[in-house]
């Protein structure tokens, strides 16, 4: 341990230069109280030296007065700050502890681990490079771990630590370490983003594998917690990813300097670079990398620098400096997963703050499309979200942004939101992508308009989304109505599932994620071809309830029309054209709509089709005359 | 990221800070104290800001028992950088004779120190105010957020304090309201010393071992640094070679022994005793939990 290195008696100087070299890691430990999380860091601070004597005093009086480990000292007491959870012997907040060892320095976050406490976590993984997770080991995995684990990986933690906890408890048991690590390995398949799961047997209380390997487990191999916490490596990420930094001040001192300062939030800089001002879209050049220590010849993420520009080009607060080859999109309109903060519940349609990056907007937050229930990670219909809940919501703002998705870059895909009337934080959110890019500079600016393209087809665009069961007849009708549109001298064109499949979406399988990016795409392509005039005839089981709404947020208002083809299941499935319900049952294909995988029915679309006692051609002429009557077609 | 080390980005997130009150916040003013964690605090603003001078002035609150060469030192410090330093005075105070001899430690620190500053952020209506502490120093400061919100009455309250998101900062607050702002948050005391010997920043040379005259009272060494010290009943000052490893109030703070006369010498001694810094203050010994009852109370 650093405090311990021989060179502060011999070699204080080579000891300060060793030291000043360290990297810094950035850690946060989940686990609720009977986990032992405050246990594991009043650990690793005493197993690097760094509870003071004087701390420790304080520390065995507290042990006798409140202690909960007998004659032992406490080690939650070194950690648990606040009097009021010393004495109620939980952790309220959010605790940062530091420590460091001869190879890095580390903050660690303490976040209680209880549900109502979902924001304290997500607060303390929001700056976390890895997260530590611990379980108990008599207990195995519990709706918790999956919570934490959740959380963790949203909020995009790549590295994991599955800290398997008194270990003593189990007679140190191989058999049960191995039997919770597979458990998880199958939970962590269903998390959303990528993660690397390192598994270790450990005992706080005890001491084992914390800075060594013990000898009551032989079986594990390594590495120790703090070995892996010293080597794991962190960050390279957003330093290949193109150049961000937002404008936090203009820096000027006189009126012959104008710079820019910012903390670099991806990609690095040299003097030259060509580089874009969004959301403006004025290009230029940088031309110096001023510093206190003089100038810099090139920079990194991370660092807080101030930047002077080729050209005068406007440029204030809020704007973003980018890589003029790859800049960020610039809109108004998101798909963004939220996280309530607040006891007093999202108000759907209200007006909030939301800061992302140096800037201040204003947010309409809609109803969410769906909330995630943080235990069972299931989708849930949600009106609205309370404190600690997470759900999925399209917010449109008074103004263009540049942003890139949290996923790519954090630090210009993250925001929070802000009661306008008691200046509280309310709820965090996470940009998913954009639904509406207004503005959006790398969108080529064309000459032909999509109402010129539809005016030169004489008709009115529409994207005709058929949503049903398997075998419930969307395409048997789609095709029936394309054939009365042609006929017409309608331009039109069928999306349908099964081909789309064969091409665009051939890479996509039938899991609840590729379902949405199945929609995701084809509704794109839909949008596209209703800018260029067309009417597209989408034919896609779209069984969920959320991407059929993206879908409607795409489009131009008015333009995308629901068509709910209701069959029953027991219908389709007598139906059964393509043998796919067979096999379902059988269960040789998974994950099929109706059988293994839900199948949630609009709730008001604007066309109903029942295809029980309608034919095709009868369901397509109803189709037809709702067009005429909406004022789509003129016959 | 190999190149940035834990200073590069403690720095990098100091200046961040500063920035964003810089930007966001009504009349900042950042309080000097003149140790060691301002001055690294000072050398932040500088870089944070240049090649303009930080915009926001400094400020002391003097209890009139700070250590002479703190004083010299402050205004040196001020005078070579060509900075606004605001000097915060208890009058009433002065004028009731309060010191920590004739008044106890507890009383003193509470109106030449506390009430002062109170009475400092109501006059000059600053809506923000950096502050040197870090969340290493005592438990109830591990839970503090950076941006720390105070009521219209200067008080904390530790339930109900805002989420710290990212690097995203809400500095919103309404008329009457002020925030106290830590950027040196997340640095250790090691992080300090390592930080000054890099940088080179200028200290008092208190914190360096010299020749002072001390005497020892219950087991603490107090420098005898004017005529207002009353000795007691065969009290004799000595001449020892002494540093210290906080500054205050000088009869509030303990000297410790030792020859180190140089960064090196300190940081080395600060990593093989065993004794955590605030000890040398008096006022947070009596209990664990002081602190936050202090801060709730208004203290810095």
């Amino acid at each position: 341990m650093a405090h311990l290195d021989a060179l502060i008696e011999t070699d204080i100087r080579a000891y300060l230069i060793a030291h000043e070299h360290n990297s810094l890691l950035r850690c946060i430990t989940c686990g609720s109280v009977d986990d032992g999380t405050s246990t594991l860091i009043g650990r690793l601070l005493d197993d690097s030296k760094m509870s003071l004597e004087d701390q420790m005093e304080d520390l065995e009086r507290d042990s006798r007065k409140s202690g909960t480990q007998g004659e032992d000292i406490d080690f939650a007491l070194l950690v648990d700050g606040l009097a009021a959870e010393r004495e109620q012997g939980i952790t309220i907040d959010v605790a940062y502890r530091f420590f460091s060892t001869e190879k890095r320095k580390f903050i660690v976050a303490d976040t209680p681990g209880h549900e109502q406490y979902t924001r304290n976590m997500a607060t303390g993984a929001s700056t976390a490079d890895v997260a530590v997770l611990l379980i108990d080991a008599r207990q195995g995995i519990l709706t918790q771990t999956r919570r934490h684990a959740f959380i963790v990986s949203s909020l995009g933690i790549h590295r994991l630590v599955l800290a398997i906890n008194k270990m003593d408890l189990v007679d140190y048991s191989e058999a049960r370490y191995k039997e919770i690590v597979s458990e998880f390995e199958s939970l962590a398949k269903h998390l959303p983003g990528e993660i690397d799961i390192q598994a270790i047997p450990l005992s706080a209380l005890k001491g084992d594998n914390i800075a060594g390997l013990s000898d009551q487990t032989p079986w594990y191999k390594g590495p120790s917690l703090i070995e892996y916490l010293e080597t794991v490596s962190v960050g390279d990420k957003r330093i290949k990813a193109p150049f961000r930094m937002p404008v936090q001040w203009v820096n000027r001192p006189n009126l012959d300097f104008r710079g820019f300062s910012g903390k670099i939030a991806s990609g690095e800089i040299r003097p030259l670079d060509r580089v874009k001002i969004l959301p403006g879209g004025k290009e230029t050049q940088i031309e110096r990398i001023v510093s206190y220590d003089g100038d810099l010849q090139s920079a990194e993420p991370g660092q807080s620098v101030t930047l002077t520009l080729k050209d005068e080009i406007d440029c204030s607060r809020g704007d973003v400096i980018v890589a003029a080859a790859s800049p960020s999109e610039v809109a108004d309109q998101f798909q963004a997963h939220i996280l309530w903060m607040s006891d007093k519940r999202l108000l759907p349609s209200r007006r909030y703050l939301m800061k992302v990056g140096a800037k201040m907007v204003t947010a309409t937050v809609y109803k969410p499309k769906h909330r995630i229930d943080v235990n069972t990670l299931e989708k849930r219909p949600a009106k609205t979200l309370e404190l600690n809940e997470i759900g999925v919501c399209t917010l449109t703002l008074d103004q263009d942004i540049p942003f890139d998705p949290y996923q790519s870059v954090k630090d210009m895909g993250s925001f929070i939101l802000i009661d306008r009337m008691t200046n509280d934080t309310v709820a965090m959110g996470l940009i998913d992508f954009a639904l509406r890019r207004s503005g959006n500079i790398h969108w080529q600016a064309l000459d032909i308009s999509r109402d010129m393209l539809a005016e030169q087809k004489d008709q009115r665009p529409a994207v005709l989304w058929f949503t049903g069961l398997s075998g419930s007849g969307k395409s048997t009708i789609a095709n029936a109505v394309q054939k009365r549109l042609f006929s017409l001298d309608r331009h039109t064109y069928v999306l349908d599932g099964d081909n789309v499949r064969h091409g665009l979406n051939r890479d996509l399988g039938f899991t609840d994620e590729h379902r949405v990016e199945n929609i995701r795409r084809v509704a794109n392509v839909a949008n596209l071809m209703a800018d260029a005039g067309l009417i597209a005839l989408v034919s896609f089981i779209s069984p969920f309830r959320s991407e059929r709404n993206m879908a409607r947020s795409l489009m131009k208002e008015g333009e995308y029309i629901e068509i709910y083809v209701d069959t029953p299941l027991n219908v389709a499935e007598e139906r059964d054209v393509k043998g796919l319900y067979k096999k379902a049952r059988s269960g040789e294909i998974k994950n099929f709509t109706g059988i293994s995988s839900p199948y949630e029915p609009p709730k008001t679309p604007e066309i109903r089709i029942n295809t029980v006692d309608t034919s095709p051609e009868e369901a397509a002429e109803t189709i037809i005359k709702w067009m005429v009557d909406k004022g789509f077609l003129d016959l | 990221m190999t190149d940035i080390t834990h200073l590069d980005r403690l720095e990098a997130e100091s200046m961040h800070i500063m920035r964003e009150v810089a930007a966001e916040c009504d009349h900042p003013v950042m309080l000097y104290s003149v140790g060691k964690d301002s001055a690294v605090m000072l050398h932040l603003a500088l870089k944070a800001f240049y090649p303009s001078k930080p915009p926001f002035p400094l400020m002391h609150v003097d209890t009139t028992w700070k250590f002479q060469e703190m004083i010299s030192f402050r205004d040196m410090m001020v005078k070579k950088l060509g900075l606004e330093l605001i000097v915060h005075k208890n009058e009433e105070g002065i004028r009731e004779g309060v010191g920590p001899f004739s008044h106890g430690s507890a009383l003193h620190t509470d109106i030449m120190k506390t009430q002062a500053l109170k009475q400092a952020l109501d006059k000059y209506k600053f809506g923000a105010a950096f502050g040197g502490a870090r969340r290493d120093e005592e438990k109830s400061r591990a839970k503090e957020r950076i941006f720390s919100f105070r009521s219209a009455e200067h008080r904390w309250d530790p339930k109900n304090q805002r989420p710290e998101l990212w690097e995203l900062y809400n500095t919103r607050i309404r008329a009457g309201e002020s925030i106290r702002v830590f950027p040196l948050s997340n640095w250790t005391e090691l992080d300090i010393w390592q930080y000054i010997r890099r940088e080179k920043v200028d200290i008092v040379p208190l914190y360096f071992a010299a020749e002072r005259p001390v005497v020892e009272r219950d087991g603490t060494l107090i420098m005898v640094d004017d005529d207002r010290m009353p000795l007691q009943q065969g009290e004799q000052p000595m001449m020892k070679s002494v540093r210290f490893r906080t500054l205050g109030c000088y009869p509030l703070t303990g000297a410790v022994e030792s020859t180190a006369n140089t960064l090196e010498g300190i940081i080395q001694e600060m990593l093989l005793t065993t004794s955590s810094e605030r000890q040398g203050r008096v006022i947070d010994h009596d209990q664990s939990a002081s602190m936050e009852k202090k801060k709730q109370e208004g203290y810095f």
